[in-house]
């Protein structure tokens, strides 16, 4: 689908450019800003990048991690200024492009080989 | 009838963006643009109205009629006129070749009604059309999976009564959707940012206008 020029223009403007490049496989910790009443603080996930849907400023990527044996997973929306930084922790080498299975598997199955170990 | 002041615009396509809490806003993009062509008073027509222009029209395509409106504005010939009906007061803010800004219109936070015509579908099932449930696809059933049942009793009234809801010709009707909030405008480039939808393909021609029945809401 061609973008309408002008929409193309305004949706520029409101991509960010300052997030580290990642991929799906890749474990990061997302900075994410919370608004609690009148204060606002930095919250930490740390997980694997399950998916990445890129489609301009409505691009999302989700990342999973298990938290007390429960298995948790949010979607960023990539361009939010919600996001204060994206941190990559390990880079990891996958197959494919979306990792639905690793919601199928627990334990030492659930992991994602890493890039070093190669 | 609304009497607020209101734009023509073209429908160029939805987008989102991220407002000042970082939250997003999902809106409706209109390119206004549109120029006072002629202006209507009470002393000499009954009434007082801005007569609006959207678009070009090549000069072969005009009749000299309507070119003798444009001559007379000092326009060049537009795709489209509509009157817009306003109090008095409110014409006489606008000039006639004047382009009509559209933060001179509008206030950001503002709610409008957009009226805009809806896609054409064609001869349309009951169950598209007026969301019927259709029929149960077991127990027998031969031949009656999207149908609308029953269309009436028997001997009384021994007729289908008018206004039955049934197949036919579904969209491509004028439609207002009221109390939509103006997200964002850009006089620079004639954009309007209604959040939420607006009837019609991209393309189409809409009529936005101040809130006939919001109250509360921000005046123009």
């Amino acid at each position: 689908m061609i973008t309408q020029p002008v929409i193309a223009k305004l949706e520029q403007s409101q991509l960010r450019s300052d997030l580290p490049e990642f991929r799906v496989g890749d474990t990061v910790r997302v900075h994410y800003k919370i608004v609690e009443g009148e204060k606002e603080r930095v919250q930490v996930f740390q997980g694997i990048v399950l998916k990445r849907h890129r489609a301009g400023v409505r691009s999302t990527f989700t990342v999973r991690k298990v938290s007390f044996g429960i298995g948790v997973e949010r979607i960023f929306l990539q361009h939010s200024p919600r996001i204060d930084k994206v941190e990559v922790v390990s880079k990891g080498v996958v197959r494919r492009g979306r990792l639905f299975y690793l919601r199928e598997l627990a334990g030492k199955a659930a992991r994602v080989r890493d890039e070093k170990d190669q | 009838m609304n009497q607020h002041p209101g734009i023509l615009g073209k429908k160029l396509g939805m987008t989102q963006f991220f407002d000042e809490k970082g939250e997003v806003v999902r809106c409706t993009v209109v390119h206004a643009g549109c120029v006072v062509v002629a202006k209507r008073t009470q002393e000499k027509d009954g009434y007082s109205a801005l007569v609006l222009g959207l678009g070009e029209r090549k000069e072969k395509h005009t009749n000299k009629p309507l070119a003798g409106i444009y001559k007379k504005a000092g326009q060049t010939p537009k795709r489209l006129l509509k009157e817009i009906r306003l109090p008095a007061e409110e014409v006489a803010k606008y000039e006639v070749g004047e382009k009509v800004a559209v933060d001179k219109v509008f206030k950001v936070g503002q709610f409008v009604d957009a009226q805009g015509r809806t896609r054409g579908r064609g001869f349309t099932g009951v169950m598209r059309r007026w969301s019927f449930a259709g029929g149960v696809g077991s127990h027998g059933t031969h031949e009656y999976f999207r149908h609308g049942g029953s269309i009436g009793t028997n001997m009384t009234p021994g007729r289908t009564l008018p206004g039955l809801k049934m197949p036919g010709h579904y969209g491509d009707e004028t439609v207002t959707i009221l109390n939509l909030k103006i997200a964002k405008l850009i006089p620079e480039d004639d954009l309007v940012l209604v959040e939420g939808g607006i009837p019609g393909a991209k393309n189409t021609i809409i009529t936005l206008r101040g809130a006939v029945k919001k109250r509360g809401g921000v005046k123009a």
